[in-house]
């Protein structure tokens, strides 16, 4: 890869340790890739904000960066383990909450917009079609690059860090023009967002960095957000492109057989002990749509909903957060279903969930099981 | 093909999976064992080994996970795959360790329980005990 003399000058140490590690991470980057240059990006959104996914190792790395560090773009940051506001009535360890409030306070130190949300997407302006980003947060760089016509790597959460340094990223074949050359045909009749986030739990394993879709019909905002989450999980792939790709493209179909393939992999349980909503967060329009759905009904048992603070704060405006707390649903902000300590194995066995980014990390990380069910089976099943 | 991502030399045993790995979720950052139950290693260890696999997948975060086992000093000695994805290779870069990628015959010819040694400095890059 080529560099400036200015790069050069970084990598070798005379612009400090920092800045040498963030370097050194952007050529690795850049090797892996195969990119021949750096290009400067404007909008950064990191990952690796958890306590759980980081641990001590992540939380003193970036206590020791921040000492004199500071992004030199925009730069937004992932859901934390929970919500600042409420975080008492869980019962979680001390030690759980002064080492998330140092990694909060480190990322605010260097500059960074507290917005705890893996949905950045739905809550920040989307810059001009072509804007290179360096997007962590596998379902919202695949969302940018299929649908919000950015352009950004499928980064690790240390090489968005080092672009947030920096300003700058790898010139990789994802931020030039991508030929996939595997087509995903779906053959799947009447699909609902679960259907959709096997698809995209699929197309993750099946693609290399990108792929196309071919025989979608129209697609709800969930529905996208399922298929990015359930990609993200899955496989290194970055885009979907919509379209039966060239005559050479290598079809391979997502049937009913594919589908149960996927279902019975992450599907773990008859029922669940609680409910979850959101992986990725809750966006405004599906707030507002769970809302309705909830008219003149409640949960039998708890259902946790995972919504940015900003979609929070709306839809209190508007009234929807008073609907959804009637209906007895827990309204969390700043957090995720992935990794949350506030679900925790000792009390819980089996969750239900809509989500297949959720089902993943639920069932590999936090260890228990999981219960697969469309949101409308959810409210038909689970409220009275 | 053939990349140096991150430089090093070491010495040891091949554990390698014909799977690719998602570092966050699969694999215990206190202990270095994996705990995905569909995954070919399940309840095996990758401290101290030469650890060869297809590529890294899924969660960004998963290069914090790397970074972790190196400070928890339940880290493979080095890495080989033959794709580099960017989890692995900036989680390998800010842990220091090693890490290569090699053809897909390479790949097929490396066996589990295999001594092998890693320098990147050399020409053949592996050297076979």
């Amino acid at each position: 890869m080529e560099l400036t003399r200015e790069e050069e000058s970084a990598l070798k140490g005379e612009q400090g340790e920092v800045m040498q590690t963030a370097y050194r991470i952007l050529v690795a980057t850049g090797e892996a890739t195969d990119a021949e240059k750096l290009i400067p990006i404007e909008w950064a959104h990191l990952a690796g904000v958890n306590y759980n996914t980081i641990g001590d190792a992540g939380e003193e790395l970036l206590s020791g960066i921040s000492k004199d560090a500071r992004v030199k773009v925009k730069t937004t940051l992932n859901p934390m383990g929970f919500d600042i506001d409420n975080v008492s009535k869980y019962g979680l360890d001390e030690n759980f909450i002064s080492k998330q409030l140092s990694i909060k306070n480190s990322y605010e130190t260097m500059g960074v917009i507290p917005s705890f949300s893996c949905i950045p997407y739905e809550i920040f302006d989307i810059p001009k079609d072509g804007t290179q980003v360096a997007f962590a947060e596998s379902n919202a760089a695949i969302h940018v690059n299929s649908y919000d016509n950015l352009k950004t790597n499928k980064e690790s959460a240390f090489s968005a860090l080092a672009s947030a340094l920096t300003g700058k990223s790898p010139y990789s074949s994802l931020r030039k023009e991508d030929t996939p050359n595997v087509t995903i045909r779906m053959k799947v009749k009447d699909p609902n967002e679960l259907t959709y986030g096997m698809l995209g739990f699929f197309a993750g394993k099946v693609g290399d960095t990108s792929v196309n879709i071919f025989g979608l019909g129209d697609m709800d905002k969930r529905q996208c957000k399922a298929m990015c989450g359930g990609m993200g999980t899955s496989g290194t792939c970055a885009k979907f492109l919509f379209g039966e790709g060239d005559s050479d493209c290598e079809k391979v179909d997502f049937d009913e057989k594919e589908m149960q393939t996927v279902h019975d992999e992450l599907n773990t349980a008859e029922k669940g002990d609680i409910i979850t909503l959101g992986s990725p967060q809750l966006g405004l329009e599906e707030i507002s749509d769970l809302a309705g759905k909830l008219k003149g009904r409640s949960f039998k048992k708890r259902c946790m909903i995972f919504t940015p603070r900003t979609i929070k704060e709306q839809a209190k405006k508007i009234g929807y957060t008073n609907e959804l707390e009637r209906a007895g649903c827990e309204i969390l902000s700043d957090c995720c279903t992935c990794l949350t300590p506030l679900i925790n194995k000792d009390d819980v066995d089996a969750v239900t969930t809509n989500s297949i980014k959720g089902a993943f990390y639920l069932k590999n990380s936090t260890g228990v099981d999981v219960n697969l069910k469309s949101l409308s089976q959810i409210i038909e099943d689970e409220t009275r | 093909m053939k990349k140096i991502l991150v430089s090093g030399k070491v010495q040891g045993i091949v554990l390698k999976s014909e799977k690719s790995i998602n570092f966050l979720g699969t694999v215990d950052k206190k202990t270095g064992i994996i705990s995905d139950k569909n995954h070919d290693l399940f309840e095996k260890s990758i401290k101290d080994t030469i650890f060869v696999f297809p590529s890294g997948v899924g969660s960004s975060v998963g290069a914090y996970t790397i970074y972790s086992i190196k400070s928890n000093n339940t880290a493979p000695l080095a890495m080989i795959c033959k794709k580099a994805d960017l989890t692995v290779a900036t989680g390998c870069a800010l842990a220091n360790i090693p890490l290569i990628t090699i053809s897909d015959e390479e790949f097929s010819s490396i066996k589990n329980g295999m001594n092998l040694s890693l320098d990147t400095d050399s020409s053949n890059l592996i050297h076979y005990q």
